[in-house]
């Protein structure tokens, strides 16, 4: 396997608190990508060679909704756990751990990219 | 549903009792009859119309208008009634006749030269072993075992020789063409030349000197016979092995309905391509049947007589007076003639054609007529047939009452049909294809055989190929060959010729096959391999 390229990404930290369903701990979104499956199929990356981790669905005012996640995030970081080089067995594996409660993401998306550059435009540095 | 066909038969009857048969106002019956159809649905008229006269308005071939009553008024139903002879087809099997003699002249006369010419090659090596026995016996050695040995050579080269010449030469002629044929004509030149220069040098330097070596002379035979062999090999190469890789695809049109087919052929010469071609027409080509193309011509005849052209400002040419007065009168008439018929021309592009809508209405209604006289064809055939049952061998020895041979079988179940079957006949314009023999001997045969109903109506139903139908069905076996090029050369790309045969004529255009340049690619068995290209999403 080769080593990735470096990345560098503005990113937002998104804390999901996971719901008891019965015997199930679940968090509310699907992912989607990994190193194992066809980078070209992915609807939501703008790199169709980008092979990282990113949420194709979100149920409808579950924890992911409320705590900020929203459809075509790329998952940086799940809990210090690097995303942006496993397969998606270990991504699954690394969301649904059944003792942990909390799983703090680092995601990003295309729209904060746009916001920073708005917000360095606006305020020119001195 | 019988109340409908009768009235509609009624007002084509009408519409032609009424003396000039223009074609405007037959379509401006058409257009009442429909009229009447949708508002008079009520109001039944069963009228039965007089009885034509058998031979009155259907003498001429190709008839398109029929009273489709026709059958329900006369007793004497036979197909050749409606196919008279007009005076060009009894010109034609006259002339069929008279020249049909020539052309036997002229095979005979082949024939003979070709079996003089056999003759004089067999029996020359027989005659080039015999002459020294007979003219110096004594001088002679004796034949040893190796010359013995060279007569048995000799004797079966001579069978094989003689079983391979009639095997390719003497063979029923499939045609007469209209010139020699190039390459057997060189063949028998060269044997010719071959036979007569071997005897000149076996008379100068065997029968002059009267050489005592038998064994050389049974050698010089035996060499003949050889070098005849191999003449016969160049034979079989030329005349029949050439042709036989395809290397042109001839493209064959029928002038007169436009059916085409396409054919691979070797090298031949145009004749020889041509006899091929119409070897092939007779077994692929539906009929040609004239009576298909009167819709066309009678619209074609409209076209022209909507428009006439008058002189309104009155310019004559001027009277003709000397030489160049003359030219100038004649140049004048030819203008005129030429802006009259750009007039014509002119507004017939103008004005508003509604024949398209004619033609459309037509076509439609003709469908949906023979789609019904179809179907009640169908169903009196399926009901005849179940009439008769074949009889078991058991049976045949109990019951010796009313048994039946298949002709008779045929003939007791055939009026059943009879009328249906006539109707669909008239309405698809086929009843000068079948004769009622031919018809009750089809269904005899098929009774015969045990076909179902289905299989039995298939050759009525569709047009079959020309062979299918009786001889005299084919009218002349006589075709023209009509060709820019000569005809005993070969075939080109891009030659064209016609072959002519009465009315309709066969318009042939060839077209090299090309040249195909084939390069080879290697795939290692090994290199087939496979990835699997997931996309799997999993809820978290």
């Amino acid at each position: 396997m080769s080593a990735g390229q470096a990345v560098t990404a503005i990113v937002q930290r998104i804390e999901i608190h996971k719901l008891r369903h019965g015997d199930n701990l679940i968090l509310g979104f699907s992912i989607g990508g990994g190193i194992d499956q066809d980078p070209g199929q992915n609807p939501f990356s703008g790199d169709k060679t980008d092979k990282g981790i990113y949420v194709t669905r979100i149920s409808q005012r579950g924890p992911a909704e409320e705590a900020g996640l929203r459809m075509g995030d790329k998952i940086m970081q799940v809990n210090g756990w690097d995303m942006t080089m496993v397969t998606h067995d270990q991504a699954r594996k690394r969301l649904t751990k059944k003792n942990e409660d909390v799983v703090r993401l680092l995601v990003t998306r295309k729209s904060l990219e746009e916001a920073v550059k708005h917000s360095k435009g606006s305020y020119p540095r001195q | 549903m019988d109340t409908e066909s009768t009235y509609s038969g009624y007002s084509y009857y009408s519409g032609r009792s009424r003396g000039s048969h223009r074609h405007g106002e037959r379509s401006r019956d058409r257009h009442k009859s429909r009229g009447k159809d949708s508002r008079s649905e009520k109001s039944v008229t069963i009228t039965t119309p007089p009885a034509e006269p058998l031979l009155g308005d259907s003498a001429v071939r190709g008839e398109q208008v029929q009273d489709d009553n026709w059958g329900e008024t006369t007793t004497a139903v036979t197909g050749t009634s409606e196919h008279s002879l007009s005076q060009e087809d009894i010109v034609r099997i006259t002339k069929d006749l008279e020249d049909s003699v020539g052309l036997d002249c002229r095979r005979y006369f082949t024939l003979a030269l070709a079996v003089v010419l056999g003759l004089l090659v067999f029996l020359t090596p027989i005659a080039f072993l015999a002459l020294p026995h007979l003219l110096w016996p004594e001088k002679l050695q004796s034949c040893g075992t190796a010359c013995e040995g060279l007569f048995i050579s000799v004797a079966f080269k001579l069978l094989i020789l003689l079983l391979a010449v009639w095997a390719l030469f003497f063979r029923q002629p499939r045609a007469g063409l209209p010139r020699v044929l190039v390459f057997r004509a060189l063949l028998a030149v060269l044997v010719l030349l071959f036979v007569v220069a071997y005897w000149l040098f076996y008379g100068a330097r065997i029968l002059d000197s009267q050489d005592e070596n038998y064994q050389g002379i049974v050698q010089y035979a035996v060499s003949l016979v050889d070098a005849l062999l191999f003449i016969h090999y160049l034979a079989i190469v030329l005349l029949e092995l050439r042709q036989l890789q395809p290397c042109f695809s001839v493209c064959v049109t029928r002038s007169t309905d436009g059916e085409m087919r396409h054919y691979n052929l070797g090298q031949l010469s145009i004749q020889r391509a041509a006899l091929a071609i119409l070897e092939r027409y007779y077994c692929d080509f539906p009929v040609h049947n004239p009576a298909l193309l009167s819709a066309s011509k009678s619209r074609a005849v409209k076209h022209l007589a909507g428009l006439k052209v008058y002189n309104v400002d009155g310019e004559f040419p001027a009277a003709p007076a000397e030489g160049p007065g003359n030219n100038t009168a004649a140049a004048a008439a030819a203008g005129l003639a030429h802006s009259q018929s750009r007039a014509m021309i002119a507004a017939a592009a103008r004005r508003r054609d509604t024949s398209h809508n004619e033609l459309y209405y037509e076509e439609a209604e003709h469908e949906r007529r023979v789609r019904k006289r179809k179907a009640r064809l169908v169903v009196a055939v399926e009901e005849a047939f179940t009439h008769i049952k074949r009889m078991q061998e058991e049976e045949q020895k109990k019951a010796p009452g009313d048994v039946m041979d298949p002709r008779e079988a045929a003939q007791a179940i055939f009026p059943s049909m009879a009328r249906a079957l006539q109707k669909y006949l008239r309405t698809t314009k086929q009843q000068h294809c079948h004769s009622m023999e031919s018809i009750q001997q089809h269904l005899a045969f098929c009774i015969t055989n045990n076909m179902t109903p289905k299989a039995f109506l298939e050759c009525y139903l569709t047009p079959g190929p020309t062979l299918q139908y009786s001889r005299d069905h084919w009218l002349a076996r006589r075709w023209t060959l009509i060709s820019e090029a000569s005809v005993t050369s070969g075939l080109k790309d891009g030659s064209t010729f016609l072959l002519r045969c009465g009315d309709f004529s066969l318009v042939v255009t060839t077209k090299r096959l090309p040249y195909i340049q084939m390069s080879e690619e290697y795939i290692d068995p090994k290199s087939h391999k496979f990835v699997l290209r997931l996309q799997s999403e999993t809820s978290v």
